[in-house]
């Protein structure tokens, strides 16, 4: 992580230059925005083709595609492959939008808000959690920048969790807040994949804060920026929730 | 085939004129798209010059990665099944035999190799028949990690994702290299790069006979 290259923990405040550079030369524009003009859909994921013309526009449109594709292609019923132990990837690459030393700690009285299409809202705690059945899994992470690792996680499937709170499973997003300032949203089709878990144990130990203490989401069959770390709020909605990275141009459906 | 029914066709028919085009233009993206791709997270001790990448940042590179891409696949698939069904491949990309091959490659390495205008000599045909294989091994890789989950028996053919992600990254250098092999000898014989642009009657060997 001492490479400056190899450091993809950026804070805000350092891309934004680099975004707007992007923005003046209209370059990207389309893509840059993409999360953000996705209002208002009719596609899976809402995309709006209006906002954009000439370059941007086309790239918008091929992405808005693709994600369909990519929603075609993914089968509930496709199991990300596991790992025996032995093949753990140690040392474990900590990434997120910052750096290390800006990790925060769990806040006091801790709870998992639910919240959107969902039947039962009350907030979960910790042990409520760790009370539920769990099931742990040996997979490869893949990072949207290329690099990969194998590592152990186990939880409660996500979508044991939304029967249980009696979410409507026919709804289109499952949206993840966190108290660290990111965020993200997947299709309910890959919530329901039985390897997608609420994570609250990382190399069978509790979550520690880097690795995103005291829960996270852990989903193999999608680009680690998908695997949200540190919860605080899960929302099951109609309305295209976005992210931080697809917000700023990742492409939404991340599948792998 | 007798000459005088190859001399009255044209070098290039524009068929593939056009594919050739959109194929030089989404490999184009793809290539310099990719090396900023590359860049994010380097699996070598090196990294492309930041001026030569496509999208201005990784998300801006995978936009176009995943645009273009379908752009040569269309190419693609629209080159093969013209190169089957007109006969392109059996005729121009007809696999030389060994002792022509050396022959040939001989001749290339001593610049002695002469050039027929639509006739291709063996260490042509090599080349361009490799290129057009490592391209569908390029979209094959490229589709391996890309999915590989979905199509995860794809990126086991591979040897799994971090495999399949070096192979993809091999056969770029080798399409690279052929790019630059092929625009020097387009260099050395301006006239082919021509025909590759206007129709261009071919020529029967008689007339083409000249030293390189």
């Amino acid at each position: 992580m001492s490479d400056q290259r190899n450091k993809p923990a950026v804070s805000m405040a350092e891309i934004r230059p680099e975004l707007e550079r992007l923005h003046r030369r209209g370059f990207l524009r389309g893509a840059l925005s993409l999360g953000a003009s996705l209002g208002s859909l009719t596609l899976l994921t809402g995309c709006d083709l209006s906002t954009h013309s000439g370059v941007d526009g086309a790239l918008e449109a091929i992405l808005c595609f693709d994600d369909r594709v990519q929603a075609a292609l993914f089968s509930r019923k496709r199991l990300a492959k596991t790992y025996p132990a032995s093949a753990i990837t140690r040392p474990f690459r900590f990434n997120a939008y910052y750096a290390e030393w800006q990790v925060r700690p769990v806040p006091d009285n801790w709870v998992l808000s639910v919240a959107g299409l969902v039947a039962d809202r009350r907030p979960w705690t910790l042990p409520a959690l760790m009370a539920l059945p769990q099931q742990g899994q040996i997979t490869r992470h893949i990072c949207i920048e290329g690099w990969s690792q194998i590592g152990q996680w186990s939880g409660v499937p996500l979508g044991a969790f939304l029967r249980r709170v009696g979410a409507d499973l026919s709804a289109r997003y499952v949206y993840f807040k966190c108290f660290d300032g990111y965020s993200t949203s997947i299709d309910m089709a890959s919530a329901l994949q039985p390897q997608t878990i609420l994570a609250l144990d990382f190399e069978e130990k509790p979550l520690a804060p880097q690795w995103g203490a005291p829960l996270r989401l852990r989903i193999p069959t999608k680009l680690g920026f998908k695997s949200a770390k540190n919860l605080e709020a899960i929302e099951v909605t109609n309305k295209y929730p976005g992210g931080y990275w697809e917000n700023r141009g990742y492409d939404w459906f991340a599948g792998v | 085939m007798g000459q005088r029914e190859t001399s009255r066709r044209l070098t290039h028919s524009s068929a593939i004129r056009v594919m050739h085009w959109i194929g030089v233009y989404a490999m184009g993206c793809m290539i310099f798209s990719g090396w900023e791709i590359y860049n994010a997270s380097p699996s070598l001790h090196f990294l492309f010059p930041a001026w030569t990448g496509l999208g201005g940042w990784l998300g801006g590179a995978l936009a176009w990665h995943l645009s273009a891409m379908w752009l040569l696949f269309a190419d693609g698939i629209a080159y093969l099944v013209y190169g089957f069904a007109s006969g392109h491949f059996r005729r121009d990309l007809k696999p030389p035999r060994p002792a022509e091959l050396g022959q040939d490659l001989g001749a290339a390495l001593r610049f002695r190799l002469k050039h027929h205008m639509g006739h291709y000599n063996a260490v042509q045909r090599v080349l361009y028949a490799g290129v057009i294989i490592a391209v569908i091994l390029q979209v094959m890789t490229g589709l391996a990690i890309w999915k590989p989950v979905q199509l995860g028996w794809l990126a086991g053919l591979f040897g799994g994702y971090p495999i399949a992600r070096g192979i993809h990254l091999a056969i770029m250098f080798g399409i690279v290299a052929f790019v630059l092999v092929h625009v020097a000898l387009v260099m050395v014989h301006p006239r082919t790069l021509k025909s590759m642009i206007v129709t261009v009657p071919q020529r029967s060997r008689k007339a083409d006979e000249r030293p390189a």
